[in-house]
This record gives structure tokens, C-alpha cells and sequence, in this order.
């Protein structure tokens, strides 16, 4: 620590105190810090000047009041009910929602499948690993806005809605999307999902435990009989009780369009495709590169133990290789939900395409722009906290 | 593909330019700057039979590539003098706005809010069209009223847009919308039968249908959804600007309705006694100094790109991929919109 103001020696007097202020290293710390800040808000300033002056000579309306106006325009792929007459804030939240939804099941998706593709890349069968390695190799390679117009290209050469293939009944392929049955959601079903997912919450820490006290005895880890029970009781209790409606909705061909139904667009289709694909490429990378870091000794420490290759790879490697595959993991995310603004490009209603034809329709560009680049940001943020967070936690546990 | 890329960053650009343009960078005359920089910067569509696209030459045609043409004939004393700059719907008030371009002759509605919020005006409609909706034959739809529940393809950020889902709502039907960026994808996507129903201004059906592999499937629906009057756009403040565009399109109108032709303008501004006629050519007052041009600027108009009935007939009318018939875009005098205020 270098000495600062009050470690000095002093006169006392005021001409000593303003020397100790200025030569002090904290407070001319402080002070460069404080001119910084200070021109950084100036060209804030000027650049809002300049650019309010700009458009008010030139008669463009600037605000925000723009976004309660009537939108009056059609979004068809949406998760919240939505019409034309809803207004444009509406419009953009229908945008936020369906960015959010596609790139969250891409990251997903792309990590299911980027584990899988990393690990089996270094399988020692050659077959399999060069496989894994052209997969990987072609879809780092190539241009993602390429890689969506092929999978959406592909998507329309399926028969039109009219003539859709009929592989079981009720289920139509086509380029207008797959049409699948569908329960009739009522709120028992969705407690019935939430009793799943608590049951399977709770599995988890039972299948450790159990894991854990099987290792310390010796004997093989066989967790399934407690676990089954776990994950399948609760939903089996809900739905007893809650007796959902079992019924399904199917989708029926009308004279243009397939009705009812669930419903997978192409458009939604080709860019989860797109962004799960590119992103897996990236991650398996980063699984792989994880792995091998991990020092050698640890795989040969484990098989003196008597551990299959298996068990190696999951109790020993792969806590070891977290830490060095979420950084990257993290930025792969980043970039995946940025990336899903390529969605322009197939004609899928993202956050930019939203914002595009409200920009267009009100004319009010800055503003438009400035609402997407926020949100952008804040998602951004919130996915590296959330894993800044995870990796903490990684850290820590495997000391 | 490289077009999408370029309009998003070019709107990005043109925003930024707007942020960090310090004051004057779009003050100032605009013939002036054309001047200086030796070029008009004209907006147009990207592809668009008819309209604007290059030939194989890569020369620009169409009506709105000779209407950039005309007002460079005008402003600059040589119709070549145009840097014809593609722009796709969702960028190009942004392009005009920043000064990225001069004129904007891009197939553009003329409305209220774009006249009275978007800080541009408009002069003279050059085609006065209306929103159609083409299918295929094999459908069998004989009217719009029948396509309750099918799924449309549109453009996104125009007019089309908003007035489709005003004509189904009114009409108590539903569509799917399905939107894309790029004309070329928003065809395509047609073609393939992801979409059962193509929509944009009738004059661009004629010129998408013309690209199809077999033009002979598809069918214009009777219906007009709405009045499309396009017309040529210029900045808002510069007066004199918009008064060279006006009346260089007024002179296009007025040309045909006094029978000067590509040809025949030389020999009329010689000989001709006809008052207008000698006014219009220059020959008896200038009325190019009161627009700060040369007397001849209107005779060069007419002897680069013609009068506006040839101007049609060379990039619409029978006989062209399109073959559209004059229609509204006839002159008054034959029960058409076209009218030109007298010169002077």
C-alpha cells in the first residue's frame, strides 16, 4: 500500500493541509476520477444537444410518447395475447418476450447438446470423434445469417399447409409449421407440471446423498430406486388430486390454415435451429478444452481407484472442468441472445424486427434504437450475473 | 443478404450521424452540396421492376431511377450525374433524414405523419397506385373477403403493413403475418407456399409476379385495399430544393400534355410559338433563374428522360415485363389524375 495524505509528515499549517490534498495520492486519485466522470457527462450532454437541436431544426417528433399509440399492425408469433389495436409498447414487450423465449431454449438446447458433442469429441473411438470434430468444424465456420437462411430454406421446401404430411393423426408437417395435439392448458395442468419440476428439484440432493454414502461404503451407487419415486410422486399426487382435463386439442385443416392445436412455426423453428446449432459448436469446444485441462494424474489417480472410465468422467473430471468451461460458456450465452437479432433476416417477430417497423411507422429512430440497445444491455447483464454467480459457486466447491 | 447488413448499419450510421452532427451538417442549400459534390445522391429500391433495378450493365432503370435522372438533368446539366443509392424500406427516411441521400424516389406513400412528423415533404406523386393482394391460381380465390385465416406476406416498416390488418380488422377476419427484411426472401417465402397471399402496392405485384417462374399461376385480386400515391421525397427546410423536385415532375406532366417529346424538344424550343411552350424551353422568359438554374434546365429534363407519358410506357406500360395499363396514371385531360399547375 503506498502512504497516502495522512501517513505524510505535516506542518499543520493550511498551506500543509492544501499540499497533503493536492500531493496526497488518494485525493488526486479522486480528483482525476471526478474530471473523468465530469467530461464523460459533458459529451453526454453535447451529444444529447446536438442531437435534439438536429432533429427539432429538421421537424422530426422526438419522445416517447410514441409507444401508447395504436401499433396497428399484425404480430403473429407471440406469447402474450396481442392485437393491432394494442399499442406499440405492447408490440415491444411481444418483441422482449420472444427474443427472451427463442434464446433462452438456443442456450438451453446448445448446451444439451455442446456437452455431449465435447465429451464424445474426445472419445477415444476415431469414428465417432472425427465426426464430432467436421460438426463442430462446419458449424463454427460458417456464417450464422448463412447457416439460418439454409435451415429456413430447408424448412420450405416441406409440402404447403394444404397438402401437409400426415406422419400420425392429428400431426401435420408442413412449411406453415408442425401442428401437434395439445392439452387443453388449464391452471391443474399447471400445477401438475410444477409438482414435476419440484419433484425433480428434490431428486437431485437424494441422488447425492445416496451416491455419497454408497462411495463411503464401497459398494456401486445405485440411486434410481429412491429417485424414481421422488420425481414421479409428486405430479402422480397432484394429478390424483387435481383429476386434469385429459382431453386433447387437435389441430383440424381448414380452408388455408391448420387450427388449434399446438403449433411450431418455421420461422421459430429455423432460428432455434440456427442459434442451438452454432452455439452447441461453440460450447463443445469449451467442454472439450475444459476437460482436457484437467490434469492427467487425476484420471489415472481415479482408475487406481477402481472407477469406470464413466464415473471418472463425472465425479472427477467434469467438477474439475466447470471452472474453466463457465467463463467461456458465459460469453457464448452473450453472444447467442445478441446474435438472435439475426431473426430479421426469416421473418421471426424478435425485439429488432418489432422496433424496426415501429421505427419505421413513427419515424422515431433514436428512440427505438436506444429502447432495443437497453434492452439488449440489461439482458446482458442479467446473463452474466446470474453466471458470474454460477461460477462463484463452482469455484468454491471444488476448492 | 449483404444488403440486410448494410441497411441495419446504415441506419445505426445514419442515427449516429444525426447524434454527433454538430450544427450545419444538414443546414446549408442542397443544390449547393449536390454541386459541390458533382453527384445527386438519389434513394431507391434495392430490386423492383419497373422502378429501379440495374440491368445487366449494371445501369439503373426503371421510373423512379429516371425521375433521380430528371432532377439531376436539372440540378446538375447531365442526367448521369446520379450515385443511385439502394435502400430498403426500413432505412430510407433515416437515409434522407441524416443526408445520406438527396432525393428519395423509392416507391414512397405520401401520408399525413410522413409529411408532418418525419421532417420531409413531398412533391408530386409520380404514380398513383393502390394495395392488392396477389395468390396462387391453384387456390381458387376469386376475392379478398375469402381469405379469412391465411397467411400473408408483407414487407416490413410500409404503408401495406398497417393497412392490411386495418382492412381484415374492419372486416372482423384474421391473418397470419409473416414479415420479412428483404424482398428477395419475402418472395421467395411466397413461391415456396409459406405464404398464402402476397401483399404490397399493386404496381409491385405486377413486378414481383413478373419474376415468378411461371408468371401465368399467379393471380391479382380485384380489391384495392388502400390509395397508394407515391411520390418523390425531400428534406424538410430547403425550399428551393423542393421547388426544383416539384416543378421538374410538374415539367414531366405538363411536357406530355403539350406533346413535347424526347425528339421533338430541340426542334420545339426553336420554332415553336406556343407561349407555355417558349416558357417551359426557355426561350422567351427564364424561369430556371427563379429556381437558381439555367434557362434550359427543363429542356435538358425532357431531352434526357422524355416526357412522362414515355417515361411510363418505356418501364411500365404494355410491352414491358410489367404491362400495366396507364389507368389513374393518365393525364387529366383523358379522365386521369395526372395535372400539372401551369408554367408561369
Amino acid at each position: 500500500m503506498p502512504s497516502d495524505a495522512s501517513a505524510r509528515p505535516q506542518g499543520g499549517s493550511a498551506g500543509g493541509r492544501l499540499a497533503a490534498l493536492v500531493y496526497g495520492d488518494r485525493s488526486r486519485g479522486l480528483l482525476w476520477q471526478a474530471v473523468a466522470i465530469g467530461l464523460v457527462l459533458l459529451l453526454g450532454w453535447q451529444l444529447f444537444g446536438n442531437a435534439s437541436d438536429n432533429l427539432a431544426r429538421q421537424n422530426i417528433a422526438t419522445g416517447f410518447d410514441y409507444l401508447s399509440r395504436p401499433a396497428s399492425f399484425v404480430i403473429s408469433d407471440k406469447l402474450v395475447p396481442y392485437e393491432p389495436s394494442d399499442s406499440y409498447g405492447r408490440a415491444l414487450l411481444v418483441g422482449v418476450l420472444n427474443t427472451v423465449w427463442v434464446s433462452f431454449l438456443a442456450c438451453l438446447f446448445g448446451t444439451v447438446a455442446g456437452v455431449v458433442v465435447g465429451i464424445l469429441r474426445l472419445s477415444p473411438n476415431p469414428l465417432l470423434s472425427r465426426l464430432m470434430l467436421a460438426y463442430v468444424e462446419a458449424l463454427r465456420n460458417t456464417p450464422l445469417l448463412l447457416q439460418l437462411l439454409f435451415w429456413y430454406a430447408l424448412l420450405l421446401l416441406m409440402p404447403p399447409v394444404r397438402e401437409a404430411l400426415r406422419p400420425l393423426p392429428g400431426v401435420f408437417v408442413s412449411n406453415g409449421g408442425l401442428f401437434v395435439p395439445v392439452l387443453h392448458w388449464s391452471a391443474a395442468h399447471l400445477w401438475v407440471g410444477l409438482a414435476l419440476l419440484a419433484g425433480i428439484l428434490a431428486a437431485f440432493p437424494l441422488a447425492g446423498r445416496i451416491e455419497e454414502r454408497a462411495l463411503a461404503a464401497g459398494r456401486p451407487p445405485r440411486s434410481w430406486p429412491a429417485v424414481l419415486p421422488a420425481v414421479l410422486g409428486p405430479p402422480l399426487v397432484a394429478a390424483l388430486l387435481l383429476q386434469p382435463d385429459l382431453s386433447l386439442d387437435r389441430p383440424e385443416l381448414g380452408t388455408f390454415r391448420v387450427s388449434g392445436g399446438g403449433r411450431l412455426t418455421p420461422e421459430f423453428t429455423a432460428l432455434l435451429m440456427g442459434l442451438a446449432l452454432s452455439s452447441s459448436a461453440g460450447i463443445a469446444e469449451a467442454v472439450r478444452s475444459g476437460i482436457q485441462a484437467v490434469s492427467k494424474g487425476q484420471w489415472e489417480a481415479a482408475e487406481a481407484l477402481g472407477l469406470k472410465r464413466s464415473l471418472t468422467m463425472r465425479l472427477v473430471v467434469l467438477p474439475q472442468a466447470l471452472r474453466i468451461i463457465v467463463p467461456p460458456l458465459t460469453s457464448i450465452y452473450l453472444s447467442t441472445t445478441k446474435n438472435s437479432s439475426l431473426a430479421i433476416a426469416i421473418g421471426y417477430p424478435d425485439l429488432v424486427s418489432v422496433s424496426n417497423t415501429t421505427m419505421n411507422q413513427t419515424g422515431q429512430a433514436m428512440e427505438a434504437i436506444a429502447i432495443f440497445m437497453a434492452i439488449y444491455l440489461l439482458l446482458s447483464l442479467l446473463t452474466s450475473a446470474f453466471m458470474n454467480w454460477y461460477n462463484a459457486r463452482v469455484a468454491l466447491r471444488t476448492r | 443478404m449483404g444488403s440486410w447488413i448494410r441497411g441495419a448499419t446504415g441506419c445505426v450510421a445514419a442515427v449516429a450521424g444525426m447524434v454527433l452532427a454538430a450544427q450545419g451538417a444538414v443546414a446549408g442549400p442542397t443544390l449547393d452540396a449536390i454541386k459541390a459534390h458533382g453527384k445527386l445522391r438519389c434513394g431507391v429500391s434495392p430490386s423492383s421492376a419497373g422502378f429501379a433495378y440495374p440491368d445487366d450493365k449494371g445501369r439503373m432503370l426503371g421510373l423512379d431511377a429516371e425521375v433521380c435522372r430528371a432532377v439531376a438533368a436539372a440540378a446538375l446539366g447531365d442526367g448521369d450525374k446520379v450515385e443511385f443509392v439502394p435502400l430498403t424500406t426500413n432505412v430510407r427516411f433515416q437515409a434522407l433524414q441524416s443526408g445520406e441521400v438527396d432525393l428519395l424516389s423509392r416507391q414512397t406513400t405520401e401520408t399525413f405523419s410522413r409529411d408532418v412528423t418525419l421532417g420531409m415533404n413531398f412533391a408530386p406523386v409520380v404514380f398513383y397506385d393502390g394495395q392488392g393482394v396477389m395468390v396462387p391460381k391453384s387456390l381458387g380465390v376469386k376475392s379478398a373477403m375469402d381469405l379469412d385465416g391465411a397467411a400473408i406476406c408483407i414487407l416490413p416498416g410500409t404503408t401495406t403493413e398497417q393497412n392490411i390488418a386495418d382492412w381484415f380488422r374492419t372486416r372482423g377476419m384474421t391473418f397470419e403475418s409473416v414479415v420479412f427484411e428483404q424482398p428477395d426472401e419475402w418472395r421467395n417465402a411466397f413461391f415456396q407456399g409459406r405464404c398464402d397471399v402476397l401483399t404490397t402496392d399493386r404496381s409491385d405485384l405486377a413486378s414481383s409476379r413478373a419474376v415468378a417462374n411461371n408468371p401465368a399461376d399467379y393471380v391479382i385480386l380485384p380489391e384495392t385495399i388502400s390509395k397508394e400515391p407515391l411520390a418523390p421525397v425531400v428534406r424538410h427546410g430547403d425550399d428551393q430544393w423542393l421547388d426544383i423536385v416539384t416543378w421538374t415532375v410538374n415539367g414531366l406532366i405538363a411536357a406530355e400534355e403539350k406533346g413535347i417529346t424526347r425528339e421533338n424538344a430541340a426542334k420545339l424550343a426553336a420554332e415553336s410559338q406556343d407561349p407555355e411552350i417558349q416558357r417551359m424551353l426557355g426561350t422567351s422568359e427564364d424561369l430556371g433563374a427563379q429556381l437558381g438554374l439555367d434557362k434550359d434546365w427543363l429542356l435538358r429534363v425532357i431531352t434526357t428522360v422524355g416526357n412522362y407519358g414515355e417515361m411510363f410506357d418505356r418501364n411500365l406500360g404494355p410491352g414491358t415485363p410489367l404491362d400495366l395499363e396507364r389507368g389513374q396514371n393518365t393525364l387529366w385531360t383523358d379522365g386521369g389524375l395526372l395535372y400539372a399547375p401551369p408554367f408561369r
